[in-house]
């Protein structure tokens, strides 16, 4: 059996799922089952949590009965404390579907005489077992037992055993354990227990707290590596495996509109693709957000749901502005197919963020998703932090079939397109906004700056807000530069003008041309007519000329007869 | 009536006047099955009480094997393990108890310090 299983597929493997969030994803399925797991991690990391939430998981959900060991904290307290979590234990415990059981050995009352094993840690896991035909085992830190019993080399032959038992048992164990100094535990249990070993942490960056979950290793399984982020609240665990998702993601040939037509008329004629990643940046007061809004409004008057982050505005007063540009966005929210979350992001970390923004897209199930703005984030060094952080936001919706929509606010001074350059790879169509500043007026530029998939017009664009909505419109592009505005309606004005002008000009100048023609040929027929009347008396002259000429000739030969000369 | 006092006093002066007394000892040792182990602990708690106790005591032998539920209920872990029910307060031993100093110590027969000696 084990030799097959080395060869075979990895498949061939039987996992335990835990249900747990995100979890049986990187695990690919769960724990080994019938082994012991090791969860390590510092204090307070969640590891009973998720311990608890296993065996909580495998009772109600898998029908599988699971005993807590615990050898900290009292059935009482871990009844309170998972409570909070919405488990309720007593309940479960009185079904039989979980034993609780603690184990407390007084320090300092023991002492030691002669060798000893532990049995009775043994018979009692046996009897818990048994009782209600438990499936699932959870040591809650058996570590404990070295701060508490003599003998460490006793303790720990006796764990080895411990766990080889549980594993001929069959039942699926996790086995909890402190992190020690550059060893995973305390008292190297991972020597011990080397099927599966998880890894948990929970560190302070900027004031706000990131949990981690790492699979260190899974041995006749392949597993993710990353250090994923993990969140404990009202629902129990939830591990974020967005990463390992990778981009084996099927895309959508379905276009949906922009809710702008000529912004459509741009985007190749029909507007993003669904599940598509649109970002919109530019600096303050561009109108990022209402072209966000009115993609929502387009998104929304389909029937679809959406998701709204806001990070600056509250949706009070975000309902307010744009009902400015004639959009009414409460309707949506009334039909519940629109909702705001807003949040400071500053509030928690970008973790946090994160596993809040996936656990409402869960539960809400919406097609369009607003980020606004996803720059929020950034607080000073962080932006690698953030860019993965977006990265497995943008492919946990893009798995989803989700259209993501975020706007990026970039500051005046720099260079917009390089200030968005770590999310550039995550876009795929990214709209720019830009003022432009003409004869005392800022106006509004929009352009696509690409559109992965389609062919986008390289045009700018002038973007104007009116009260029913977004309006674009043709810019003015001559020898003066872009224009917009009140600039190009009086550029327009002087070049037709200039035009009429020029026209007349022309006209002028090919009625001078005709008429110069025409005094030409007359001068030609003129010369013409002098030339023949030349000609005919030239040749009058000429034929005189030979006549003559004969005559004198023929004097001459007279005129020699005459004198008899002999030449 | 003596129990009471014993429990203010300091544990270095328990065992030797109690032991005066001809007060009642319980001792009671918990094995799991009939091992090698479990018979070496029992013959030599027996030697000991005899060399200490003088027929002042009573040895009670619990199998877990037999009584799952004590272990659980007793808390007991590690096997074999001895108890002094009496007398107050209850004293904890855990091995075969093969170093006879260690016993006496730990269940407060002789003094600790003595014990060293």
């Amino acid at each position: 059996m084990k030799k097959r299983g080395l060869h075979s597929h990895r498949n061939v493997l039987a996992k335990t799922p835990t249900n747990i969030q995100g979890l049986d994803e990187i695990t690919g399925g769960g724990l080994p089952a019938g082994r012991p797991t090791l969860v390590c991690g510092g204090a307070g990391c969640g590891k009973t949590l998720l311990a608890m939430e296993f065996l909580v998981r495998g009772a109600t959900e898998y029908n599988e009965p699971g005993v807590f060991i615990s050898f900290e904290e009292t059935e009482k307290e871990l009844t309170a404390n998972v409570a909070s979590l919405g488990f309720d234990l007593t309940d479960l415990v009185k079904r039989k579907k979980i034993w609780l059981e603690q184990i407390r050995v007084e320090r300092g009352e023991t002492s030691q005489s002669g060798d000893y094993n532990l049995e009775g840690l043994f018979i009692r896991i046996h009897l818990a077992i048994e009782s209600i035909h438990a499936k699932r085992v959870v040591l809650d830190t058996i570590e404990s037992l070295f701060f508490e019993l003599p003998d460490p080399h006793i303790l720990r032959a006796e764990l080895r055993r411990l766990f080889g038992w549980l594993k001929r048992k069959g039942v699926t164990t996790i086995i909890t354990a402190e992190r020690g100094d550059g060893s995973l535990t305390r008292q190297g249990l991972e020597e011990y227990v080397s099927d599966c070993v998880i890894l948990l942490d929970h560190r302070v960056t900027d004031q706000s707290s990131i949990r981690r979950l790492r699979i260190v290793k899974y041995r006749g399984s392949t597993h993710g590596t990353n250090e994923y982020p993990f969140l404990i609240d009202e629902d129990g665990f939830s591990v974020l495996p967005v990463t390992s998702l990778g981009l084996n993601y099927r895309s959508s040939q379905e276009r949906i509109s922009s809710g702008i037509p000529r912004l459509d008329t741009m985007l190749s004629g029909k507007g993003y693709f669904r599940g598509s990643t649109v970002l919109v940046s530019g600096t303050a007061g561009t109108g990022k957000t209402s072209i966000a809004t009115q993609f929502v409004d387009a998104a929304c008057r389909r029937g679809e749901r959406v998701l709204f982050f806001t990070f600056e505005e509250s949706p009070g007063q975000l309902i307010r502005n744009m009902r400015s540009i004639g959009i009414d966005l409460e309707q949506w929210v009334k039909k519940g197919l629109l909702r705001f979350h807003a949040t400071r992001p500053t509030l928690y970390g970008l973790e946090t963020h994160l596993t809040t923004c996936i656990k409402m897209v869960n539960s809400f199930k919406p097609a369009v998703v607003v980020l606004d703005p996803i720059n929020a984030f950034v607080v000073g060094e962080n932006q690698v932090e953030v860019k993965t952080m977006l990265l497995r936001l943008v492919d946990f919706f893009k798995m989803n079939r989700i259209t993501a929509f975020c706007t990026s606010l970039t500051s005046i001074e720099s260079n917009i397109e390089t200030t968005d350059i770590y999310v550039s790879s995550l876009i795929d169509t990214w709209l720019l906004l830009r003022d432009i500043e003409i004869g005392g007026e800022r106006n509004r530029a929009l352009y696509v700056l690409k559109s992965r998939g389609m062919a986008h017009s390289n045009q700018i664009r002038e973007f104007r807000l009116t009260d029913h909505g977004i309006e674009l419109l043709d810019v003015y592009v001559g020898t003066e530069g872009v224009l917009t505005g009140s600039a190009r309606l009086s550029q327009e004005t002087k070049d037709d003008a200039d035009r009429l002008l020029r026209q007349q000009e022309i006209l002028r100048k090919q009625f001078d041309l005709e008429r110069k023609r025409e005094s030409m040929e007359a001068k030609i027929t003129l010369l013409r007519t002098e030339f023949q009347a030349m000609e005919s008396e030239a040749l009058n002259e000429i034929g005189e000329d030979r006549g003559r000429t004969k005559v004198v000739i023929q004097d001459r030969v007279k005129m020699a007869r005459s004198r008899k000369a002999d030449a | 009536m003596g129990i009471k006092q014993k429990k203010v006093n300091s544990r270095r002066r328990k065992g030797q006047p109690s032991a005066g007394r001809r007060e009642r000892w319980v001792l009671r040792l918990y094995i799991a099955g009939k091992s090698s182990r479990a018979v070496t602990a029992l013959r030599n708690l027996r030697v000991i009480c005899e060399d200490q106790l003088n027929g002042r005591y009573r040895i009670e032998v619990i199998d877990l094997l037999k009584n799952p539920r004590l272990a659980r209920d007793n808390q007991i872990l590690a096997v074999p393990t001895l108890v002094r029910k009496l007398p107050l307060p209850v004293r904890n031993i855990i091995g075969d108890l093969s170093d006879t100093e260690r016993v006496l110590v730990g269940l407060d027969i002789r003094e600790r310090s003595a014990g060293r000696g």
